[in-house]
């Protein structure tokens, strides 16, 4: 009993709970003590044992370093039908006679745990598990032993205990800033390179001008529209502007004279996304954000201008020529769905050069009109003329 | 009946005919499309009950030569707008069993009836035996009705007071007024 001391509870760095249980007695040996009924908590480095409560307030209690323990015993349980079961602690010797002691003098080497209720955790098992690990000699052979540090210094890591987890977040904190970091590097070289491009650009096309006479007609238009795909001369930023909404009418007047002839290209409708990447590419360097894309597109109609913004049912979004009307769309996609018999959107996207997207509303569209019809099978979605509504039932 | 004998038309080699339209119109054309197939198909293979749950053995909602199947919830769907005009009706809860009248029960008891004053029946008592399986009634379109349906049929004429029914265990009958 001598090797207790009088402890306060709080947990030491790098030491943990392992387990915990209610109603113990102590035994100086055979003998049984005052200290009865009370709880014990098992840490990483000692045996704690506090009257009900006591240790949870963080006032003092009996305290026994795991080190001193040399060997468990287990008491085989009495003949009689009782939970109640003994552990016996074998404990080296120890003289520290600083210490606050219960009992400074005990002439048994080992004590007694009686468990009057029994326990509810294999106490036993984490004690020895405990003893096996001797968790308590150095805070470096933690569990982590596999795995070596590199670093010539041993890093100190700890995974257990709020502690551990607390730094385990710092540290994830702190790579995560440094690839941001890393990242936008990237970002702003690649900014820089685009002012430059832009610049060249520029250059080249007040080259072209001066010497108009000395390059064909025909080649001068060739480079100038290689020139307009790469980039917009001067493009329109919300800086040069005071009011948004000047800033977007200028910038919807750019996007229309911008992407009007890609889109009476590829027959008459891109999607909003698309149009937000052409536009970002063409103008190099400020970029805009897709929410200004969107606002300035939406004031399209209201400016009436040969572009405008139109939504699907399905929440798809396509900067469309103004002329186009759903009804029109539904007509030609069912003329197409005719001529092949039937079409999925993948194919129908592969015969007109749009997206996928695309054709799957231009197809839902026709379909809204009434002027094809769906099958659902397990080979996909595909689309027939509408004869069940055009031929005659039976 | 072998099932080559029926003439199947376009829609059921239509692969879309076995999707449910989103399209309203649509929709309500191929629905009464499926309702004149059923009844058809019924009539012809002298089908009165439909157990949905095993509605893809049917070769009417399983066409093999296109891979195609009508799902359970649209047949049951299609059903209750047959039953709505009595050409067809629910024999359990959950719906899973139909009994199918391409003839309304309406129809039918006309039908029995016309037999039974042409070959002047009233008064006298026939089984349903006679009425549904017998030599006399080969001809009749009600030949090899199914009892269940029967009954429900003479049930209608009970109603009207046009005859009676003897449900007995033994010896299920009818006496024609």
């Amino acid at each position: 009993m001598n090797r207790f001391s009088y402890v306060t509870p709080i947990l030491m760095d790098n030491e943990s709970t392992l387990t915990c249980e209610n109603n113990v007695r102590l035994y100086d040996g055979e003998v049984k003590t005052q200290f009865e009924g009370g709880e014990l908590i098992i840490t990483t480095h000692r045996i704690l044992w506090g009257r009900p409560g006591a240790i949870a307030k963080g006032q003092t209690c009996l305290g026994l370093s795991n080190h001193l323990i040399v060997y468990i015993e287990e008491e085989s349980p009495g003949a009689f039908f009782r939970r109640s079961r003994k552990i016996l602690l074998h404990l080296a010797e120890h003289n520290d006679p600083n210490a606050d002691k219960p009992s400074p003098y005990s002439q048994y080497n080992f004590i007694k745990l009686s468990f009057r209720e029994g326990y509810s955790t294999d106490v036993v098992g984490t004690l020895n598990k405990c003893l096996q690990m001797r968790y308590w000699e150095s805070n470096v052979r933690a569990p982590i032993q596999e795995n070596p540090p590199i670093n010539q210094q041993p890093q100190i890591k700890l995974r257990t205990g709020i502690v551990g987890i607390e730094r385990g977040l710092q540290e994830k904190q702190k790579a995560t800033d440094e690839s941001l970091t890393v990242a936008f590097q990237d970002l702003s070289k690649l900014m820089s390179m685009a002012k430059d491009m832009v610049r060249l650009s520029q250059n080249i096309s007040t080259k072209i001008k001066d010497r108009q006479g000395d390059i064909t007609e025909d080649e001068t238009v060739r480079f100038k529209s290689y020139l307009l795909s790469l980039g917009i001369d001067d493009p329109v930023t919300r800086d040069s502007y005071k009011s948004n909404n000047q800033y977007y009418r200028s910038l919807a007047k750019e996007i229309c004279d911008f992407l009007l002839v890609h889109i009476e290209e590829v027959g008459g409708m891109i999607v909003l996304t698309d149009a937000f990447c052409r536009i970002n590419r063409a103008r190099g360097l400020e970029l805009i954000s897709p929410e200004d894309v969107l606002n300035a597109c939406k004031l399209m109609e209201q400016l009436q201008m040969p572009l405008k913004v139109f939504q699907f049912n399905s929440g798809v979004m396509v900067l469309q020529l103004s002329s186009l009307d759903s009804e029109s769309i539904a007509e030609a996609t069912a003329v197409l769905v005719e001529d092949n018999g039937s079409l999925t959107s993948e194919e129908l996207s592969q015969k007109l050069g749009i997206s996928v997207t695309l054709a799957t509303e231009r197809l839902l569209t026709a379909e809204k009109y009434g002027k094809s019809c769906r099958d659902d099978s397990i080979e996909g979605l595909r689309f027939f003329p509408n004869f069940l509504l055009t031929r005659e039932i039976l | 009946m072998s099932e080559t004998e029926i003439e199947w038309p376009w829609q059921y080699n239509f692969p879309p005919f076995f999707t449910l339209q989103p399209h309203a119109e649509t929709r309500a054309k191929q629905v009464q499309a499926w309702k004149s197939l059923i009844l058809d198909y019924c009539k012809k293979c002298k089908l009165y009950l439909i157990d949905v749950r095993e509605a893809s053995n049917i070769p009417l909602f399983n066409n093999s030569g296109i891979n195609r199947k009508l799902e359970q919830t649209v047949i049951v769907s299609i059903l209750s707008e047959l039953q709505k005009t009595g050409h067809a009706a629910p024999i359990d809860k959950p719906k899973n069993r139909w009994e199918i009248y391409w003839h309304t029960l309406e129809e039918w008891s006309s039908m029995i009836y016309d037999y039974v004053s042409n070959r002047g029946l009233q008064g006298s008592v026939l089984t349903l035996y006679e009425l549904s399986q017998g030599d006399d009634v080969k001809d009749e379109e009600f030949y090899e009705m199914q009892q269940e349906v029967l009954i429900k049929v003479l049930q209608t004429l009970e109603k009207d007071r046009k005859c009676e029914l003897i449900l007995s265990d033994d010896d299920q009958g009818v006496k024609f007024f």
